[in-house]
């Protein structure tokens, strides 16, 4: 990025040079943005521990400018789903989701949270969060090391390298409708599907009939 | 005693001449214990506490067989003095199971007869509060019924025809109609239906309008929800707490938001397969977990852990008290409101031991490394540059211990740690072992109770270790055990490194997949870091068992936090669930 900054493609006259650099609004935009990505205090299971470990003294996750962990969506920019996420945990997820400012990112860590991983029979378990919120990288593990999470961090960064101000979504006319958050029923519930759930209900009972 | 001895007494001969019409000597193969009938529970349990000293129950747990029809309630006591246990059970008719509660006589049974309710559908006459406590309310069924199935429910027993021999795997979202796992009972209609809401809780602790500042003005109680998402509660758990003022006048904590199911899919699974399971219990100690599972499948199997492989798990097992004490300190620390900084300092040494864990077992957390009849993996020959055995001296000898100084000198005489911790969420010691508390809970409070000295096992006799224990049973004579006893882990470990055979097996027999476990039951228990954790297994002489239960000592120990709780301050209630020291992964199982 620096190398960029001092030596851009449109020539600069030699004594501006050292006082004027030019370069595209996206990369100064993008440049700040992955440089302080703020992560939420989030941690769902064994992978926290991992996520932890990354923030402490010896992975040292500040070299990314990340090391600001916010207890508060409102002030995250990136959501880590680190571990199982579960039925009963679902609905907070979601809501939490939906309570972040654009831009925002998720990170699916580890194998519970990008699919279900070992818990994914079991029937208390989502497998995989990005059933219900979109997913930008996915870090596999079980739990992925510290080593592994930095390297999906590093793709985020990458992923938001390649973003341009002109088609972000957040900066669209029309407005992003929040993820509609799933209910607990006899069962996990999406309210997407509702009209599936009751016609599905139905063909059980004529079945049973039959 | 060896590793492979039982842990349950025999019969003593007076308790079926006690009772002669409500007790009977269980004579199934491979059981032990009483069988008593549900009329005479409440008298036969009250003279087992009171009469033979049985104080402490360890473990209630329900067992489904459906083929007499019957659910069973096994409870495992044991008396806090030492020694082996007494094992009981009531069966209830399968379609209408109902089994007098426990709770007035040992109040540590609350949250474990709520979860066989959850789990069997069993209810409990006479508990005081018989909700749900995994799964939400209005879950439809009991998922651990045998004739119960999940949505991505395959084959009854594992391994898989779809994975082998034949390896035709398929996603089990293409398997179901919603492409997730879910299931609704038939004629189900979501415009019609009306959530249950939460208001049963609500209602329990509903607030009444009372008169603080001494009775002259009137307020209104106020209540929070604390969690499940929030940086206090050490992961994904709620507490329900009504407040009058900043006070605490009530608390009900609320569970499950991690319930991964880990006993339903063991019981599918084969025994062995469940031993990477067991390291996602308390996630940071995978070691102990393994060796407790171990343990109980032993017993049944009756094998001989080699020399060097005791050796091995020990050394593993100590160094992981040590990760988790050493976590559970700079945690509470954050929880005090020294925000990060005490934890980078606490979890710096932990960092080491992970090292030899991964160069070990292949993970940093996630070990997989005990197997039946011994370990999976000798040591390395090199770590980090450098000789193994020279690694572990030094880490043992000086690094620990000086890393257990540096906490110790920081923090002990620290103004505002004593202030915020002396004096704080007090449990004395009856209570304590009447709510079932274990680990540095219970000694905190003064009872001289470790599994490693009261009831032995491994090869824990042959090392010269002291039991902590002290006397005020506040959370800064917990934090004062964690240290104790980090120190006594130490010089159990400076005995094994030093003690250690070289060479020589680490695996009785020759490695096997798919073991078949003589017909039984087990109970094996082993003093985790968070306090007694126990593995009830049933075998039906199968490869797979019949029931996986696990005694998780932080969900057991959760059962006093409300109490504990009561009349501190609300910023101390988050310091006191530290000094509990839990883990979810344990807790919601």
């Amino acid at each position: 990025m620096i190398d960029e900054l001092s030596n851009p493609d449109i020539p600069v006259p030699d004594e501006l040079k050292a006082s004027v650099t030019i370069t595209t609004l996206d990369k100064i935009y993008n440049w700040s943005r992955r440089s302080s990505i703020w992560p939420m205090v989030f941690g769902l299971a064994c992978c926290a521990i991992e996520m932890i470990c990354t923030a402490a003294s010896r992975f040292d996750i500040s070299r990314f400018g990340m090391e600001v962990f916010r207890a508060t969506p409102r002030q995250s920019d990136l959501m880590i789903v680190s571990g199982t996420v579960t039925k009963k945990m679902v609905p907070q997820i979601v809501r939490l989701y939906n309570q972040m400012p654009e831009p925002r990112y998720v990170i699916a860590m580890g194998a519970c949270a990008s699919g279900g991983g070992p818990f994914k029979e079991g029937y208390n378990v989502v497998a995989g969060i990005d059933k219900y919120v979109p997913v930008d990288v996915y870090v596999p593990g079980c739990p992925p090391t510290p080593q592994a999470l930095l390297h999906g961090l590093i793709k985020l960064q990458e992923k938001i390298d390649s973003q341009s101000l002109r088609d972000v979504r957040w900066y669209k006319s029309e407005t992003n409708e929040p993820v509609p958050v799933p209910v607990l029923g006899p069962d996990l519930m999406d309210p997407r599907q509702y009209q599936l759930i009751k016609q599905r209900a139905l063909q059980a009972a004529a079945q049973a009939e039959a | 005693m060896s590793a492979t001895a039982p842990t349950v007494a025999a019969l003593p001969a007076n308790l079926a001449e006690h009772f002669p019409a409500g007790v009977v000597a269980d004579t199934r193969k491979g059981y032990e214990g009483y069988v008593v009938g549900a009329a005479q529970l409440l008298q036969v349990a009250g003279a087992i506490r009171d009469k033979l000293g049985y104080n402490y129950l360890s473990s209630v747990t329900g067992v489904d067989y459906p083929e007499s029809n019957q659910i069973e309630v096994v409870y495992h006591a044991y008396k806090t003095s030492g020694g082996p246990g007494l094992n009981f059970k009531v069966q209830a008719d399968r379609n209408d199971p109902v089994v007098p509660s426990l709770v007035g006589l040992y109040p540590g049974a609350e949250f474990q007869e709520r979860e066989i309710f959850d789990m069997y559908g069993v209810r409990f006459d006479g508990h005081p509060d018989l909700r749900r406590i995994l799964m939400w309310d209005g879950f439809a069924g009991y998922p651990l019924r045998k004739d119960w199935k999940e949505p991505f429910f395959e084959e009854d027993l594992k391994p898989f025809a779809s994975r082998w021999p034949g390896g035709d795997v398929r996603r089990s979202e293409e398997l179901d109609p919603f492409g997730a796992n879910v299931q609704y009972p038939p004629e189900f209609d979501p415009y019609e239906w009306t959530p249950e809401t939460e208001t049963a809780i609500y209602k329990l602790i509903q607030p009444k309008a009372g008169n603080g500042n001494g009775g002259h003005l009137k307020t209104d109680k106020l209540i929070v929800n604390i969690g499940p998402q929030h940086p206090s509660t050490h992961g994904v758990f709620r507490m329900v707490v009504v407040l009058d003022g900043e006070t605490v006048v009530d608390l009900k904590p609320v569970m499950g938001y991690l319930h991964r199911n880990h006993e339903k899919i063991g019981e599918r699974n084969t025994f062995l397969q469940n031993m990477p399971y067991t390291d996602r219990l308390d996630y940071l100690a995978s070691m102990s977990n393994n060796h407790a599972y171990a343990l109980s499948v032993e017993r049944l199997m009756g094998v001989k852990v080699p020399e060097r492989a005791e050796y091995l798990r020990v050394l593993m097992v100590e160094l992981t008290r040590i990760c988790s004490h050493m976590w559970a300190i700079g945690f509470l620390l954050n929880d005090l409101g020294a925000f990060q900084t005490p934890a980078l300092y606490a979890i710096k040494e932990r960092e080491l031991i992970l090292d030899l864990f991964e160069a070990t077992a292949g993970s940093r957390m996630m070990c997989n490394y005990m197997r039946f009849g011994g370990v999976s993996r000798d040591l390395p020959a090199a770590l980090r540059d450098e000789n193994t055995m020279d690694f572990l001296r030094d880490l043992v000898n000086n690094r620990l211990s000086y890393a257990i100084d540096e906490l110790d000198r920081f923090l002990t005489n620290s103004e505002i740690l004593r202030s915020r911790c002396i004096g704080v969420g007090v449990l004395p010691a009856e209570k304590a072992i009447a709510y079932s508390a274990a680990g540095p809970l219970l000694r905190a409070s003064g009872v001289n109770y470790d599994l490693r000295r009261a009831d032995p096992y491994s090869i824990y006799d042959r090392f010269d270790f002291n039991v902590c224990t002290r006397p005020n049973g506040d959370v800064y004579d917990r934090y004062l055990v964690r240290i104790d006893e980090m120190r006594e882990s130490v010089r159990i470990c400076q005995q094994v490194v030093a003690g250690m055979p070289t060479g020589g097996e680490i695996l009785a027999g020759k490695p096997q997949y798919n073991v078949r476990v003589p017909a039984g039951e087990s109970y094996g228990r082993v003093e985790n870091p968070k306090g007694e954790l126990g593995f009830y297994v049933v075998s039906t002489g199968k490869t797979n068992p019949w029931r996986y239960h696990v005694r998780a000592p932080s969900f057991v120990n959760l059962t006093l936090l409300g109490e504990v709780c009561k009349g501190h301050k609300i910023a101390d209630v988050v310091v006191i669930l530290g000094s509990i020291d839990i883990v979810l992964g344990e807790v919601d199982r």
